[in-house]
């Protein structure tokens, strides 16, 4: 399975849940996909994900699921000893863990290789971190979501792309109809 | 009142509730009080982009947000600026220790202070220059300009206001 098999078994779970997820090839597929006003897709700076998911979840009570890549974690790896430190319970960092950099040519990362990013999620202090398979990636979030406990899930895919249109929104359109969602949920 | 006091006062009276910090030397006093205060979350982040974004999804949960951090983060941060804050229309308050200006006892700071402005005029950001304490008075409608204009704003406080605090 590749990210975006792994995203099509999400959707039926994360339809309607607040979702911040990765620039690049991720956030167009899940466009793709099933675009909401519940997601809030990244047009720009690589690395990100995990943090703008982390001060919404901290900002509000709703569950929310950051979809990040190993690549951009790797780029932001700070991300994880300041999710460690500051719990929210509300939080699950998924990290669709295909090894490479999808969006620039599938160039291999390190996560890829001899780093774990499951281990640099533990040694950083995070205490619920689930590495899993492709397959398996649905039940995770299932439980996650189902939880009351912050979650990390490093899902292991093989590396490989669909071909998609890139996202033709307006920024403050994204943003603005995400914060009107996030706001109707909180009433 | 101190001016870290009156820094974190105004941070409340314009319902501020979430600040991000990366620590530098003249900082310290306000990242205390801040840390101190009831009224707002801390949260400490390791590099200012990763507060930056902190900073962002907090302010969509509907948690007014700021940042406080050192001028040498400009260098850090202006892809995250420029296609986060500035391409979301996202607001942010950026309280900035000018380090490198008259007085500063460390001369590699000097090299970030004489492009600080420069880069900050390049992106367009409202960019207010704190010299005396009694400065700390414009804070308020500043902070306030950042919300209305959606846009982010630098205030520059350098070693002359910071002196004796």
């Amino acid at each position: 399975m590749i990210r975006s098999d792994v995203l099509k078994t999400l959707i039926p779970m994360i339809s309607e849940e607040l979702v911040v997820s990765n620039i690049g090839l991720p956030s167009q597929e899940l466009h793709l996909l099933d675009d909401q006003p519940t997601n809030f897709y990244m047009l720009g700076t690589m690395g990100l994900s995990s943090s703008i998911g982390l001060g919404l979840a901290l900002a509000q009570k709703k569950k929310v699921i950051a979809i990040d890549g190993d690549g951009s974690v790797l780029t932001n790896l700070g991300t994880l000893p300041t999710i460690a430190n500051n719990p929210a319970n509300n939080f699950i960092l998924l990290i669709i863990d295909n090894g490479s950099y999808g969006s620039t040519g599938d160039q291999p990362t390190y996560a890829g290789l001899k780093t774990s990013l499951a281990k640099v999620a533990e040694a950083c202090g995070c205490e619920n971190v689930i590495e899993c398979t492709a397959e398996q990636t649905a039940a995770a979030v299932r439980t996650a979501l189902d939880g009351d406990l912050m979650t990390i899930i490093v899902s292991k895919c093989e590396s490989g792309n669909i071909e998609v249109p890139v996202i033709d929104m307006d920024a403050p359109v994204i943003r603005h109809r995400f914060m009107t969602e996030v706001s109707r949920r909180k009433t | 009142m101190s001016v870290n006091q009156k820094i974190v006062s105004s941070l409340i009276k314009n319902r501020i509730e979430f600040v991000t910090t990366v620590p530098c030397k003249q900082l310290a006093g306000v990242i205390a009080e801040i840390e101190a205060s009831t009224d707002i979350y801390h949260i400490p982040s390791n590099k200012e982009d990763e507060g930056m974004g902190l900073c962002a999804g907090a302010y969509m949960g509907g948690k007014r947000s700021a940042i406080i951090m050192q001028n040498t983060a400009i260098g850090v941060t202006i892809n995250t600026l420029v296609t986060l804050i500035q391409y979301y229309n996202i607001p942010l308050p950026m309280l900035i220790s000018y380090r490198g200006e008259i007085g500063e006892p460390v001369a590699c700071q000097v090299e970030m202070a004489v492009h600080t402005k420069g880069l900050l005029d390049q992106l367009k950001i409202p960019t207010y220059h704190f010299h005396q304490q009694s400065d700390a008075e414009e804070l308020n409608p500043i902070l306030n300009h950042s919300f209305v204009a959606k846009k982010p704003v630098a205030i520059l406080t350098d070693a002359s206001f910071w002196q004796g605090v």
